[in-house]
């Protein structure tokens, strides 16, 4: 299986602030109800961007000045709580190509990884540097180098950090695993014929 | 060279190291619900692979299953949509299906160990979070995205990194009131909603000793919610005792081979953690949440916090927008803080010790006007058992609803959900934004005792003085 490999997202980017934000904030589990993930990139973030009778409400997603943004910047431990792929699918479906923030919840980096949505971890002084600059100029344009770790915008450059086995997925066009596991699946039975309660 | 069982396990299950530097992990187990599934054997279908060892998944239906209606369809037709698309998926690929006629339908989390599925020494996976509760009995047990369900089901494997291992001692003994709900949440509210990152936590001391498998199962539940990836605790006699004669525990001579494996699997005296903390049961009282994550609780007896007190500007934030969310007053006592919804149930409370434990001091008490109470057995088979013990009476008469299996309001994706603003006290395990249904909904999460005594009382009380428990000291 050949994958596109990931090297650098280039974009405008819009800053989403606060920390712990969890999968539920991010697509609220009603939305869940699908038997296929198209259409939930509408529903990103739905009950912070809407009033509970649908209007419109002040949030960055919002905000004509961000519109068409592929750079999505948080806080600290994004995508925390349920384990549900809907998450990185709605980021995903509704544009976004990387997400930047303080740290990532452990479920919810590995389920982007797979997908090919970059998770970049980014100090918070380096997080509110990016953030000012899109504030200030919606329409930077902000160049996340994978292989090199760093972030460049507006003339700045800084440090990204992201667990050295999702760089080599993402850079090495393996981000999505199911191509290896394939390959394994010889072993996969040969292991599995040692341990007693996988006996059919 | 002494091993931890978290080592033990990975090592046993390792097929080979991929290329990115991953592992190649053997899963033995898979179990499936209806929400996050139905995608990957799209996915599947997409690229024409079949299920590798369709005897190793096992499905159930419990996040959109409706508790208070038995009859298909349901009235609602998405959910009843993906209901039958599980049926549909396990059928065409050989799949056992605890689906609602069988009587062994329920919470994932709650039917694998009642069936016996749940076996030390084993890797499971799940398309849900809370898959750490299988870890009880000595399991290495993920969550796991839909694209890895994907994965699991074409491979019976998955890429991963492996983890460090935190051991957590919890020696001396819990004081009467306080359940193996308040030392998780007191365990999180200490170690933060993710200091759990990049570890397994493995859970003992004498506490853990003489927990059952139910109290164990509360504990590893919510592993998650303190950003762990997964949590065990050790395989023991209790494990065993359980599992005998389960439907899928192994019988006759095979049970005596299974238990002398399963106990090997238990770490080695003298094997090297990545990391150790050590709490007193006697320190930990009942706790409640008053923001929104499951790390900001406090002591029933201690008040909400107040931001102008926070020291870092971080935790004033924190504090700011949970309370802004919540509408609770800062520095006010979370004691008498008033209900309109109490929920007992979900995949950390709704087995049947946490019934009958509530039944025993539930009996000729009334829920107080104005408070919609629920209570939902988290499998049949927990249903089953409250009714035959007269516990459903109990809470029948005390003026809960009573209902059939399910997640129900843990997360609302079925006909039971908050409405408007109502606070909800729930003995389930996320107090997130919006978690029980309603976006502008509050949740106060706490041991099912306390949310009787909330219940009982219209407020959130303390389940000593409500029911009288000895309180101590
Ligand atoms: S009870 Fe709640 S946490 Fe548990 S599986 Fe169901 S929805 Fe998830």
């Amino acid at each position: 299986m050949s994958l596109e490999k990931i090297t650098t997202v280039a974009g405008r980017g819009v800053h989403v602030p606060g920390n712990d934000i969890d999968t539920d904030r991010i697509i609220p589990a009603r939305f869940m109800k699908c038997v296929t993930f198209d259409g939930l990139g509408e529903f990103l973030f739905h009950d912070v961007r809407k009033s509970p009778e649908g209007a419109d409400q002040p949030h960055p997603l919002n905000d004509p000045r961000f519109q068409g943004a592929t750079i999505l910047l948080s806080g600290a431990n994004f995508g925390c709580g349920s384990s549900r792929e809907h998450a990185p699918q709605a980021i995903q479906k509704h544009g976004f190509r990387a997400v930047v923030a303080e740290s990532f919840a452990e479920i919810f980096f590995g389920n982007c990884i797979a997908l090919g949505i970059p998770c970049l971890g980014v100090g918070r002084d380096d997080i509110r540097k990016i953030a000012a600059a899109v504030e200030s100029r919606p329409d930077v344009e902000i160049t996340i180098d994978i292989a090199k770790g760093e972030i460049r915008f507006a003339g700045q450059t800084v440090k990204a950090t992201l667990r050295e086995s999702a760089r080599e997925a993402l850079v090495g066009g393996r981000w999505d695993a199911i191509g290896d596991l394939l390959e394994g699946v010889g072993d996969v039975k040969r292991v599995a014929a040692r341990l007693p309660y996988l006996a059919v | 060279m002494s091993k931890s069982l978290f080592q033990k396990v990975w090592e046993a299950h390792t097929v080979r190291t991929l290329p990115g530097g991953q592992t190649q992990l053997l899963i033995g187990t898979h179990l499936i619900h209806e929400v996050t599934s139905p995608q990957a054997f799209g996915m599947l279908r997409d690229l024409g692979l079949k299920v590798l060892m369709p005897h190793r998944t096992f499905a159930t239906v419990d996040h959109i299953v409706p508790t208070d209606q038995v009859s298909e369809p349901y009235a609602d037709p998405l959910a009843d949509a993906m209901i039958k698309e599980l049926r549909r998926n396990c059928q065409e690929s050989g799949i056992t299906f605890f689906d609602r006629a069988t009587g062994r339908q329920g919470i994932v989390h709650i039917v694998g160990p009642e069936q016996g599925i749940t076996q030390p020494g084993t890797t499971i996976a799940c398309g849900d979070s809370h898959t750490s509760t299988h870890g009880a009995f000595g399991a290495i047990a993920f969550g796991i995205g839909t694209t890895q369900i994907r994965d699991v089901l074409a491979t019976q494997s998955m890429a991963i990194g492996r983890l460090k291992v935190r051991r957590i001692n919890l020696t001396g003994r819990l004081q009467p009131g306080v359940y193996a709900k308040d030392v998780i949440l007191h365990l999180i509210r200490k170690l933060g909603v993710n200091g759990g990152t990049g570890y397994a936590y493995e859970y003992g001391g004498e506490v853990f000793e003489r927990f059952s498998m139910e109290e164990r199962m509360t504990v590893c539940n919510m592993s998650i919610e303190g950003g762990a990836r997964a949590g065990y605790v050790n395989p023991d006699a209790t494990t065993f005792a359980y599992l005998k004669g389960r439907p899928y525990a192994p019988a006759g001579a095979a049970w005596e081979a299974a238990v002398a494996r399963w106990g090997a699997f238990a770490s080695d005296p003298g094997c090297v953690y990545d990391d150790v903390v050590d709490f007193r049961g006697e320190d930990i009282p009942p706790t409640v949440t008053w923001g929104i994550n499951p790390g900001q609780g406090v002591a029933i007896n201690e008040t909400i916090p107040d931001p102008a007190k926070a020291t870092a500007a971080d935790e004033k934030a924190s504090i700011e927008e949970a309370l802004a969310y919540m509408k609770l007053t800062p520095g006010a006592p979370i004691k008498g803080t008033r209900i309109d919804v109490a929920f007992l149930g979900s995949c950390t409370n709704g087995r049947l010790s946490d019934f009958q434990e509530v039944a025993k001091y539930l009996k000729g008490r009334r829920v107080a006007p104005g408070v919609k109470a629920i209570a939902v057995p988290g499998s049949q088979g927990v249903g089953v058992l409250c009714a035959s013990l007269g516990i459903d009476r109990v809470f029948r008469d005390a003026g809960f609803e009573w209902r059939d299996a399910g997640c129900s309001m843990c997360l609302a994706m079925n006909p039971d959900k908050l409405v408007g603003d109502q606070l909800c006290a729930s003995s389930s395990n996320r107090n997130f934004k919006g978690r029980q249904g309603s976006p502008t909904g509050r949740t106060l999460l706490m041991s099912p005792l306390m949310v009787a005594a909330a219940a009982v009382a219209g407020q959130v009380a303390d389940a000593r003085e409500v029911f009288g428990l000895r309180s101590p000291g």
